[in-house]
């Protein structure tokens, strides 16, 4: 038997994480780039830069102020105590919130690029059309910018699969709550369960590469507005 | 005479650099501060200089096995000095105990444990951290006393677990966790809890937390190395680490 039940489960969870993170990301992040792809106010920059944050800071970073920040000293802490939510630290919950933040540039940039690609001509002439903003974004741009819909959320899924420094030092190793396939590997390794290490390890690489292959071979056959950081 | 030879050459070893070596150890995290303590007398004494790396057992183990550059290494175990020393990568006969470990359960609120295991037992808290007991013998010692408490199966839902016992340390530090099972020598100093409040956990309730070291291979022919694990044994180095807590 290669993969213990721990280990099942811990899959399980990393695809249950990355789905709702995901799905999280694109409602929150479609608007966002939406904004940043069209704004012409001078906040567009600091913002622009506050979202692209997770790409240059090491997820110990990241990962330390959540858990200080969610403690019950630290702001968010605070918030969610008031709200009767108790503290947000060693939940699933809290990993969602923070694998939103980890991954959110890699929702948000693929999805700016697609939006700013389409340029303001098809938006007018739906105006002309008289097509309102609502139905004009849902029957114009969401078509026109489904290739960067599928960048965005092929690369915001797979890079919360891969997500670790932060898990680690928020979740606390519970089984079936905060224990995904990263952290379970380096538990393989700490306590010199190779082999199981090499099975997790293994399938990981390989579906990475297969997330990768699947995002090249769209891009090669799509359109320019999948492309990806500049 | 001896004596002012003896001086003669420290003297010699401090001005002219001439003997002094490096010597790279890695150790386990719950040693990282008496080890600071140790090496910064042992360069001063010694002239030689120590470059740590601190980490958890296993992933220092995994790091040697690999061929990380280490010189010595400071186990929070006995049973993995013995596994390198078994798979040929240590200097045989150079294993010895450096410290027995003394498990404290610990809580930042000043007040909150009242030196027994009276709040553990309420079961008032919401989250109590051990080390993973898999990878850390800490962690494993924790789990021994909450078996013996007969609290295993109360507990069970409220247990959070860090890598190493650093991280079970930062869980509760953080007031994320209320209380935890760290090491003493992570909140005692000069022979005093530095912060927080705890209960000492009777050495009797756990398989005693034997720390072994071993010279390994890449350090067989350093006399730096050498000069340390001698260094660790005497009595300079024994009242350091008795300050932060460990038996010997």
């Amino acid at each position: 038997m290669p993969l213990t039940k721990a280990d099942f489960a811990a899959v399980l969870l990393t695809l249950e994480l990355a789905s709702l993170t995901t799905l999280l990301l694109l409602l929150t992040g479609t608007p966002i780039a939406w904004w940043l792809a069209r704004t012409q106010s001078k906040w567009k920059q600091p913002i622009g830069a506050i979202v692209a944050l997770p790409l240059v800071l090491p997820p110990t970073v990241i990962g330390f102020y959540l858990l200080v920040s969610m403690g019950p000293h630290g702001f968010i802490g605070q918030l969610t105590q008031s709200l009767g939510l108790g503290t947000l630290t060693f939940t699933f919950t809290g990993l969602v919130i923070g694998s939103v933040f980890y991954s959110l540039p890699f929702v948000v940039q693929p999805l700016q690029n697609a939006f700013e690609a389409i340029g303001r001509a098809p938006l007018e002439a739906a105006a002309t059309l008289r097509a309102g903003p609502w139905d004009a974004f849902f029957t114009v741009v969401l078509p026109l910018a489904k290739p960067g819909f599928i960048t965005a959320s092929i690369l915001g899924f797979a890079h919360t699969v891969g997500e670790f420094g932060v898990v680690l030092m928020i979740g606390g190793n519970i089984p079936g709550k905060t224990q995904v396939a990263s952290v379970q590997i380096y538990n393989h390794v700490e306590t010199m369960e190779y082999a199981q290490a090499h099975w997790l390890a293994g399938g990981m690489v390989l579906f990475s590469f297969i997330v990768l292959l699947a995002l090249y071979s769209g891009r090669s056959s799509g359109r320019s507005s999948t492309r990806v950081w500049q | 005479m001896h004596a002012r030879i003896a001086a003669l050459f420290a003297v010699f070893a401090i001005s002219s650099h001439a003997l002094a070596e490096q010597v790279q150890v890695a150790v386990a995290a719950n040693f990282t501060a008496p080890l600071q303590a140790i090496a910064a007398e042992f360069e001063k004494d010694t002239g030689h200089s120590v470059v740590a790396s601190f980490g958890a057992t296993g992933q220092l183990y995994a790091q040697i096995q690999n061929g990380a550059p280490f010189e010595v290494f400071f186990s929070a175990d006995e049973s993995t000095p013995a596994k390198l020393d078994s798979e040929g990568l240590g200097v045989s006969g150079s294993r010895f105990t450096y410290a027995v470990g003394s498990l404290v359960l610990w809580s930042a609120k000043p007040g909150y444990l009242d030196g027994s295991d009276a709040a553990l037992k309420a079961n008032q808290y919401k989250h109590l951290a051990i080390a993973n007991p898999k990878a850390a013998p800490y962690g494993l010692a924790a789990t021994e006393v909450l078996d013996k408490l007969g609290l295993s199966a109360a507990v069970k839902d409220k247990l959070v677990e860090g890598q190493s016992i650093t991280q079970a340390h930062q869980f509760i530090a953080t007031g994320n966790a209320e209380l935890g099972f760290v090491a003493l020598s992570q909140v005692y100093k000069d022979g005093q809890l530095s912060s927080g409040s705890a209960w000492m956990v009777p050495a009797q309730m756990h398989t005693p937390i034997k720390q072994d070291a071993l010279i390994l291979k890449k350090g067989e022919h350093n006399p730096a190395t050498a000069a340390l694990t001698e260094y660790l044994k005497g009595e300079k180095a024994a009242k350091i680490i008795k300050s932060f807590g460990y038996q010997l």
